[in-house]
């Protein structure tokens, strides 16, 4: 229901839910109001023109057209509605009756629908017509179920959406009937595109309506709608046209009315993204300082914020050499994805990175250059010397292209080689990633790969260039144990043959233990705790390192005590306490914690760094 | 309580793909028996078998020797808490949902919350306004709700947070415990099925390729897979990785379930079979799943342990083989 208020909010929202709410009251109040004027036969002005007393002229009998169409907005909205609501009656019960009715019955129900999806409404609505016979009653029925089918094809869509989630398997497995089914868990999760469409075919219904009076299908004489005047007005337009244009404009606003609002609903509950200021005062880059010319990434007080205004980011520093591994673990909302996206350059708006400094290989990488040529000399170095690798190696390739196409695209666009020259490299490197076979499996499509050889042939994508750092996104998350470690001993070797960086993000501290030379823990967006991988086990410091590490099971954890836990939940990044984010969850926190935010001093952020007679603290913490 | 026996249960998708292929599990009464395998193996398919999710193409799911005719007593928990759970619907009534007509709803509702470590004034809150945590406790609830013999718990703890995952599988060994509970419990973590389960069945390829009490498996794998699953998985305080063993099998694709390989369904990629080894071609043709019940650990290798079988009523005296892997 907030979701609602919040679209009636929107400037648009506001608009059409007055215009529709003025026709629904005309179309209420108007008989009442003036159905004497409108029906007061005056046989001495005759299909008059505009005139101080009739403003929009007159009728054959001397009506007064311009209260005939406000009176006439009753019957023409009324029957668009009675119509409307056949069309979504009948389209849902055909729509979700495959839901109902089971495995073959579901089958003959789905196979109905999909042939009069394939008829057009329009030639439906006259079939119907026909059979239905003339008048009022008919072209409801007529229009109602010219509409029903491709209702019953959205809800049918809308219904195997839902029916593929898992409280949908989980009802039936605890033995919830079809019926309730429906009534209880498909239908609630599918109203709101549905009012959204019913409300938006409204104003479709209308117009067909007025089109089935037109042409005299729709209601009778003396009944009268908007269709009907415009029909009869119509053979006099040259002499009177106010007269036929009132009708016409009456059908366009009502019709405007469901539409724009149906829109607004759309777009309100649909997506969500909050159109902020977007503050465009990037300040000029600053030059990179010369002093560490062996660093690959200057990371120094990052920043990442949305509007909200949400800062999951806040103040990131490290700096990644050459030939180096470094790890950035952490929970799920820590930042540590965004840390990455942002050095990679792929926060969108209204997404904003600030730093104090961002420079790869020496280069800024933040900031507008004073210089255009400049800016196509960072996409170069950023195409060449840069590669990501993200989780999903699926959604990361487009389907529709050979892999090693998609491999020689980069180095044609960067490099300038040949279409031929860069194939050869494109295999050269599936081959140096390992993929057997490389000559065949550049030809083949992404989803001929499994998800490890997916992964490779991304960072084979990676190696296409001379890459100086490669920046991976949960890379193994999506794979097996076993075809994790390859892929992690596949980035190995190419750091120690190529001396290539490697900024790895992973929420698995096991992993980032395996192959880093130094971890990043993150927590709320701030770096807590930078150390070498090899003190991971014994030499951590801070209190949400060591509940981490005790946090994971392993082989050797012991069976008969409980598992090591950290209590409480993750902070939200909208709502950050005001000392240590970490306070909460502590079992060191004093008064300070919750008063004080620590920073990184001596490579830990933490008021009580832990020495290692503390460790079993963390073994038993219960919940 | 109550034991559940796999037999001889093959679920197909189509003609194409046979996701399970003859499987025989039993899970014994008050037991938790727990099952890895990567993704495909069918570990998954085999636990929406079991609930009637999907339909077996042959063989029969047994509990207590009867063959399941309502799904009642068995109630899974889903991997993802946030497509299990109804948006659209409090937590008091998913889990209401899920009892047995006739029940005293509020209370027991309460009752569950309690049983799970969640306030009884969560009844009325929706899932979206708990976390991942939370919302799978509720999962577990609605799954006792049901009052089942058998529990299914598919995946449970990999789409959460390291710092939850600890909680909710401290509170299914719980709950397992104090209820008596039979468990099949997948995972794909070696380390977690480890520390909740009694047995550990490994499957690959829509077969069980080993399975035995956990202690025993883990302390004596016999299947070369099995092996490679526990080389994978992190010990505690290890930095690095372990080094590259047989790099040029490991490189290997994982096989397509699709086109399951001849013989022995590892052989492809298996350390110990004919691509190391050229005298053992017998893998490549050779079904060893036949004799799997005269091995230990039931291992569908042709080079594990095997085991005697003594005459008479007295247990299977295990025999340790000549060692000829490694």
């Amino acid at each position: 229901m907030r979701r609602w208020m919040a679209v009636l909010r929107t400037p648009v929202g506001t608009g059409a839910g007055l215009l529709l709410l003025g026709v629904l009251l005309l179309a209420v109040f108007a008989p009442i109001l003036w159905s004497h004027q409108a029906n007061a036969i005056d046989t001495d002005h005759l299909l008059q023109g505009t005139s101080a007393d009739h403003w929009l002229g007159t009728d054959n009998l001397g009506r007064d057209i311009f209260y005939r169409v406000l009176v006439a907005s009753r019957t023409s909205i009324l029957l668009a509605l009675l119509a409307t609501s056949i069309a979504v009656v009948t389209g849902l019960a055909l729509g979700s009756a495959p839901a109902i009715l089971g495995k073959r019955g579901g089958r003959v129900a789905t196979a109905v629908v999909n042939i009069a999806v394939a008829f057009p409404g329009l030639l439906l609505a006259l079939f119907f017509a026909v059979v239905f016979g003339v008048g009022a009653k008919g072209a409801v029925l007529a229009i109602g179920f010219a509409g029903a089918p491709s209702f019953a094809r959205l809800t049918q869509t809308l219904v195997a959406g839902v029916a593929e989630r898992d409280f949908i398997a989980a009802a039936r497995i605890a033995g919830v009937g079809r019926f309730r089914m429906l009534v209880r868990h498909i239908l609630p999760n599918i109203a709101e595109p549905l009012v959204v469409n019913a409300t938006i075919g409204a104003g479709g219904t209308l117009l067909a309506f007025a089109g089935l009076s037109f042409i005299g299908l729709g209601v009778q004489p003396p009944a009268y709608d908007w269709g009907r005047m415009l029909g009869e007005s119509l053979s006099g337009i040259y002499v009177h046209p106010a007269a036929a244009l009132a009708p016409g404009v009456a059908v366009v606003i009502a019709g405007l009315a469901f539409n724009l609002f149906g829109e607004a609903v759309a777009k309100g509950l649909g997506a969500q993204v909050p159109r902020a200021r977007w503050t465009d005062r990037t300040p000029e880059a600053t030059p990179a300082r010369e002093d560490d010319s062996d660093a690959v990434l200057v990371v120094e007080d990052l920043h990442v914020s949305f509007p909200g205004p949400v800062t999951p980011v806040r103040g990131v520093s490290f700096t990644i050499h050459k030939g180096e591994i470094v790890g950035v673990v952490g929970e799920s909302g820590s930042g540590k994805s965004l840390t990455a996206l942002a050095v990679a350059q792929l926060i969108e708006p209204p997404g904003q990175v600030r730093a104090a400094e961002l420079s790869f290989l020496g280069a800024p990488l933040l900031g507008r250059l004073p210089v255009r040529s400049t800016a196509a000399v960072r996409r170069r170095l950023l195409g060449t010397s840069f590669a990501m690798v993200f989780q999903d190696p699926m959604t990361s390739f487009n389907p529709t292209k050979r892999i090693g196409v998609q491999l020689a695209e980069g180095a044609r666009e960067h490099q300038g080689l040949t279409r031929r020259a860069a194939m050869d490299r494109a295999i050269d490197r599936l081959r140096a990633v390992r993929v057997p076979a490389a000559e065949r499996r550049a030809r083949q499509y992404p989803h001929e790969f499994s998800g490890g050889m997916r992964q490779r042939a991304m960072i084979g994508m990676g190696l296409m260039g001379a890459p100086a750092l490669i920046v991976a996104d949960e890379p193994t998350t999506a794979l097996d144990v076993t075809v994790q470690r390859q892929v992690l001993r596949l980035l190995e070797t190419i750091r120690t043959e190529d001396d290539v960086a490697v900024l790895l993000i992973s929420h698995d501290i096991s992993v980032v233990a395996q192959i880093c030379d130094r971890v990043l823990v993150m927590y709320a967006g701030r770096v807590v705790e930078d150390l070498p991988s090899t003190e991971l086990a014994t030499g951590a410091r801070h209190p949400y390192t060591r509940a981490l590490l005790a946090a994971v099971p392993d082989l050797d954890t012991a069976l008969d005590e409980p598992l090591a836990v950290i209590p409480g939940r993750p902070v939200d990044p909208a709502r950050l306490p005001e000392g240590c984010a970490f306070a909460a969850r502590c079992a060191f926190a004093s008064d300070r914690c919750r008063l004080e935010d620590p920073v990184l001093i001596d490579q830990v952020a933490c008021w009580h760094p832990q020495a290692q007679a503390e460790y079993s603290n963390f073994r038993t913490g219960q919940r | 309580m109550s034991e559940l026996r796999f037999e001889g249960v093959t679920v197909r998708y189509g003609r194409a793909l046979t996701a399970v292929d003859g499987v025989d599990l039993t899970v014994p009464s008050g037991q938790v028996v727990g099952l890895v395998g990567e993704s495909g193996s069918g570990k998954s398919t085999l636990a929406r078998a079991a609930v009637g999710l999907v339909e077996p193409a042959s063989g029969q799911i047994l509990l207590d020797g009867s063959p399941l005719h309502s799904r009642r007593p068995l109630q899974m928990v889903f991997q993802d808490p946030y497509s299990s759970l109804d948006p659209r619907m409090t937590i008091g009534d998913s889990i209401a949902e899920a009892m047995p007509r006739g029940a005293r709803r509020r209370d027991e509702v309460v009752r569950l919350l309690e049983l799970v470590e969640l306030d009884a004034d969560r009844v009325s809150a929706y899932p979206g306004a708990l976390s991942g945590g939370q919302r799978q406790r509720v999962a577990i609830a609605r799954a006792l709700a049901g009052k089942p013999e058998v529990l299914i718990a598919d995946e449970i703890t990999s789409a959460l947070d390291v710092s939850i995952q600890g909680t909710v599988l401290n509170l299914v060994r719980t709950l397992q415990r104090e209820l008596q509970l039979s468990m099949l419990f997948i995972s794909h973590n070696l380390a977690v099925v480890r520390y909740v389960s009694d047995i550990v069945a490994v499957m690959y390829l829509g077969r069980i390729v080993e399975v035995g009490p956990a202690r025993d498996v883990l302390g004596n794998p016999q299947h070369p897979y099995t092996k490679e699953l526990l080389a994978a998985a992190p010990r505690r305080g290890s930095t690095s990785l372990p080094p590259p063993d047989e790099a040029l099998v490991a490189d290997a694709e994982p096989a397509d379930p699709h086109h399951p390989p001849a013989g022995c369904r590892f052989h492809p990629r298996c350390p110990i079979g004919p691509l190391i080894r050229t005298d053992r071609e017998h893998c490549l043709t050779l079904d060893p799943t036949a004799e799997a019940d005269h091995r230990l650990h039931r291992a569908a290798c042709h080079h594990a342990a095997g085991v005697l079988r003594a005459v008479g009523s007295n247990p299977p005296v295990h025999l340790q083989l000549k060692e000829d892997s490694q």
